[in-house]
């Protein structure tokens, strides 16, 4: 058994099998694994917001899901993982307050979700599993050695994506 | 108008914060605890600076289940009010406030009678937080209502982390801890104006 990398919020990392890669706590945030199955190399980034060109603070990278994506691929290639044999995992972007309200600030998660989608489909990168949207929190960890997205919430049993 | 950058804050301007933490908590708290008829104590306000990824630690971890009572603010403040209780807390105040109709403290879920006490007793003690802030600043300050979520903490704090993401890296929030001798009703309340609204606080006090 390898050791556990964390990536916090607006953060990302790479991992390598046999270690494993979490994410704790995804609100309307969403964590993307990007994983070469034949290398077993992974990386995991924890977007916060859809667009960096919408937003003049963007040094941050991993908070954007547009430059958050292009910069672990970058992390992932470096370390020798296929461009071509790259597959896509993804979790979060949830509504965690239940508003009715069509405040536009509150269906961040929804937005995040498209825009990180349309990222990986503009790379040529699928998406082999997700599990996003509703109302709850989501922890995820990511294994390398199996490609395994274990996802965690609050009162309901741990999925296997 | 005073202009708040965040990696430039003055020890004035964080004196100036934490006080309205310890004014606005204290009524509060004092709201909370004559609602409970408990004693209910708070602890010195934190003007906390924090990188997102310190964010979903702030309350007892990113995975600590927490009960998180929201309401946005407009009007002459920007922003976002929490009010805060650990799972097992929130279970103990709607406890005391119900005298044992709510369903049972045992069970690990809460009723729906459980869960619009709770919202109700946000809205008072967000109310009571913002009235004397706004008291104390003559600024105009309006609420949503309360909106509320049983979850990871990291997942709820990641809502007021988003909006501050729109506007910088790092995250500033009043944060005030309060509880009960035996922690028995401990919690949090936070408060994040936007950055702009930062500027308006402290240039209505003179700033």
């Amino acid at each position: 058994m390898g050791t556990m990398v964390k990536v916090g919020m607006a953060d990302l990392n790479v991992c390598l099998s046999p270690d494993a890669i979490t994410t704790l706590g995804l609100g309307s945030c969403v964590g993307i694994v990007l994983y070469d199955p034949g290398k077993k190399i992974s990386g995991m980034v924890h977007v916060m917001l859809p667009d960096s060109a919408k937003i003049r603070n963007n040094e941050n990278l991993a908070k954007f899901a547009d430059t958050g994506i292009d910069e672990l691929l970058n992390r992932i290639l470096k370390l020798g993982a296929n461009r071509g044999a790259l597959i896509a995992k993804i979790a979060g972007g949830a509504q965690m307050f239940a508003f009715n309200s069509n405040n536009e600030m509150l269906q961040v998660g929804t937005r995040n979700v498209e825009a990180v989608k349309k990222k990986l489909a503009s790379l040529h990168i699928p998406i082999k599993a997700e599990d996003t949207g509703l109302n709850y929190g989501r922890t995820i960890e990511f294994y390398p050695e199996n490609g395994n997205l274990i996802v965690k919430s609050v009162g309901k049993p741990p999925k296997t994506l | 108008m005073s202009e708040v950058k965040l990696d430039q804050m003055n020890n004035m301007q964080f004196d100036v914060l934490r006080e309205i933490g310890n004014i606005g908590a204290g009524n509060a708290t004092t709201a909370l605890s004559q609602m409970l008829s408990a004693k209910i104590d708070m602890k010195v306000p934190k003007i906390e600076l924090l990188e997102f990824k310190e964010l979903g630690e702030l309350i007892g971890g990113a995975e600590n289940i927490v009960v998180g009572i929201l309401l946005t603010l407009q009007d002459d403040i920007d922003g976002m009010m929490m009010f805060l209780l650990e799972k097992r807390a929130a279970k103990n105040v709607v406890g005391l406030l119900m005298g044992g109709f709510g369903g049972g403290a045992d069970s690990e879920e809460f009723s729906e009678m459980e869960l619009s006490a709770l919202q109700e007793i946000g809205n008072i003690i967000a109310g009571a937080y913002l009235s004397s802030l706004s008291a104390l600043t003559n600024m105009k300050i309006s609420s949503s209502v309360p909106y509320m979520a049983i979850d990871m903490a990291g997942a709820i704090l990641s809502v007021p982390a988003i909006e501050f993401g729109k506007i910088s890296d790092k995250a500033l929030l009043i944060e005030t801890e309060f509880g009960d001798i035996g922690e028995e009703v401990n919690g949090y309340f936070i408060l994040i104006p936007t950055l702009e609204s930062y500027g308006q606080i402290l240039t209505s006090l003179g700033l």
